[in-house]
């Protein structure tokens, strides 16, 4: 009886330190695997950080020196190899806040049809295909068909209309994107409560999904902005041209703008070499300009966000 | 239709003093078929609600209760795969009669959902929401109602202070009964309540089954839910639901002490479900 008590707890004692021993080599492993999945994500955000920080540092360091008040404020002299960029900072902004004014009631209107009225199924379904693709299309091919069709067939010709027209269209389809993004991150219990109290369908998403949604909406309306505010391609045909003797005076007049401004100083001017300040200072100010916009979206969602817990 | 409303909300006013005799059918259900798609969710139900009493639906989950709840203020209409057969008579008219309106029909049959869901806006618009969107413009009439409101639902103590601040700073048990308010400031026939204490706390929940009580004397209210004690404690009335079918309904002392049915006295003694 002794005996055989003394064995059972023997064969346990053995089972237990085995156990033991195999729990402890999972357990080293699994926490392996944990720290090397954390490095690898580490480094990924590492990486990225270094890019950006490698970017601006070089801008900064060889643009730093050309901005000055005169650079930011008087026209370019002398086949511009001199004086500054007023021209190209007010038709970039130009064309921001007017493709803005255009795509932004249009996009933010579809994506609530889209999304709130619509009955699901084929149709949309071919929609919400064919915007998708439309914010896959590459820059340059909007900006040909902003050549083709604005410019040539409304006859707006080369000008800040045109501009604003075909980056409208090439922020369309991001605008509609994020906009639905928002709008479906809104749980439906909201509209079943709107509803179930009589609300009518309008009422609810005017008055109830639409708020909730709208820190969301901005900050996808501002990253589209400042992404409109970065492109060439679209410009180029359309609305931008090398040199305007002055600023534009009316929606048809001919713009200079930052990110031609670059391309034109860099690749075509008589003195490539003579304007490089210039053209580190253009890229600095245009990067300034999207960078402000982007923490200007973040600062808008945080508040915004706040405001509506609080 | 908004005027008519405005009308409705401000006349309950003075009829809500009456007294009604006794087993007043205001809600009729015949022979109603649910589908989701190819998917029957419930098969013909026949049953009667009677005004000012609370009617509790029970049953394992996944029987329909919640499903059958949503037939009375047309919810299910939000889903575009379901489809109803059959009848809903509210005070004899059928809710789902051709040409019904069904903002109208929403404001008379309010409902308080599972989760609090209180809109990301301040405590005196989520009530006031209600009264707003029918188109109530006096403000002072408004402010009288959202106070009747919250005090019928036992949050005016708590809120009179903070009414501008955002809801969500409210704890879980004190929006839910800002949503119960929220309801009750459109003056609704029937209130519908599906589950409304099952993310609750025991003290939070027993303040909510206090209100149920309450709100009897003005109200008919339908309580869907999970808790059987439940149940028993605040309804007159019990369903019993299992598979989309109604198995049996009676008055709530018979249902949990001799109810006709083996299947009624297998689920509610715990024996299945």
């Amino acid at each position: 009886m002794a005996e055989l008590s003394m064995g059972h707890i023997k064969t346990y004692n053995r089972d237990v330190v085995m156990n033991v021993d195999r729990l402890t080599k999972i357990r080293q492993r699994r926490m392996l695997k944990e720290k090397l999945a954390f490095s690898i994500f580490r480094i990924a955000v590492f990486l990225n950080g270094i890019a950006l920080f490698i970017i601006l540092y070089f801008l900064i360091a060889n643009g730093w020196k050309s901005i000055n008040w005169e650079f930011l404020t008087s026209m370019p002299r002398e086949s511009m190899t001199k004086g500054g960029i007023l021209p190209c900072i007010t038709g970039t902004v130009l064309l921001g806040i007017g493709s803005m004014i255009i795509s932004m009631p249009l996009g933010i209107l579809s994506a609530i049809y889209l999304n709130e009225y619509a009955k699901p199924g084929m149709l949309v379904d071919i929609i919400r295909l064919g915007i998708n693709n439309l914010a896959g299309v590459p820059s340059v091919v909007f900006g040909l068909f902003g050549l083709a069709f604005f410019v040539v067939v409304f006859h707006m010709g080369i000008s800040l209309i045109a501009g604003c027209f075909t980056l409208a269209a090439m922020s369309l389809p991001l605008i509609i994107a994020s906009t639905e993004e928002a709008l479906r991150s809104i749980p439906d219990t909201y509209r079943e409560a709107s509803l179930g109290l009589g609300a009518t369908k309008w009422q609810t998403v005017y008055k109830v999904v639409l708020p909730a949604a709208l820190p969301s909406i901005l900050t996808g309306g501002i990253l589209s902005l400042s992404r409109v505010a970065g492109e060439t391609a679209p410009i180029m045909f359309t609305a931008a041209v090398f040199y305007t003797p002055s600023l534009p005076k009316s929606i048809f007049d001919e713009i200079m703008a930052l990110p031609y401004h670059v391309y034109v100083l860099a690749t075509a001017g008589t003195e490539i070499e003579k304007t490089r300040p210039l053209q580190y200072g253009t890229a600095l100010v245009l990067i300034t300009l999207v960078l402000g916009l982007n923490l200007f979206a973040i600062y808008l969602r945080a508040r915004m966000q706040k405001k509506n817990s609080k | 239709m908004t005027d008519t409303n405005v009308n409705a909300i401000e006349q309950k006013e003075s009829s809500q003093n009456i007294q009604y005799s006794d087993k007043e059918i205001i809600l009729e259900v015949r022979n109603l078929n649910l589908y989701y798609g190819e998917v029957q969710a419930l098969h013909s139900i026949s049953m009667e609600f009677y005004k000012n009493h609370v009617t509790a639906l029970i049953g394992p989950s996944g029987c329909g209760k919640s499903s059958f709840l949503r037939c009375f203020n047309r919810m299910n209409d939000l889903i575009p795969i379901a489809r109803v057969e059959g009848e809903v008579l509210l005070e004899g008219e059928n809710i789902y009669a051709p040409g019904v309106d069904v903002v109208s029909l929403r404001r008379r049959v309010g409902m308080v959902f599972q989760k609090p869901n209180p809109f990301p806006k301040s405590i005196f618009d989520n009530v006031a929401y209600g009264l707003v969107v029918n188109g109530i413009k006096d403000r002072s009439f408004i402010e009288e109602r959202v106070k009747q409101s919250l005090i019928q639902a036992a949050l005016w103590d708590e809120v009179q202070d903070r009414l501008s601040k955002s809801a969500l700073g409210l704890s879980g048990g004190q929006q839910q009964r800002l949503c119960i308010a929220r309801a009750l400031a459109v003056q609704p026939d029937i209130l519908l309540m599906d589950e409304p204490a099952s993310a609750l706390d025991p003290i939070a929940t027993q303040k909510i089954e206090d209100l149920i009580h309450e709100l009897k004397t003005g109200y008919t209210i339908i309580i869907v839910t999970h808790n059987m004690q439940q149940a028993a404690r605040v309804s007159d009335y019990t369903a019993f639901l299992y598979m989309g079918k109604l198995i049996e309904v009676d008055k709530t002392d018979i249902i949990f002490t001799r109810p006709k049915l083996k299947q009624t006295s297998d689920y509610i003694t715990g024996r299945f479900g």
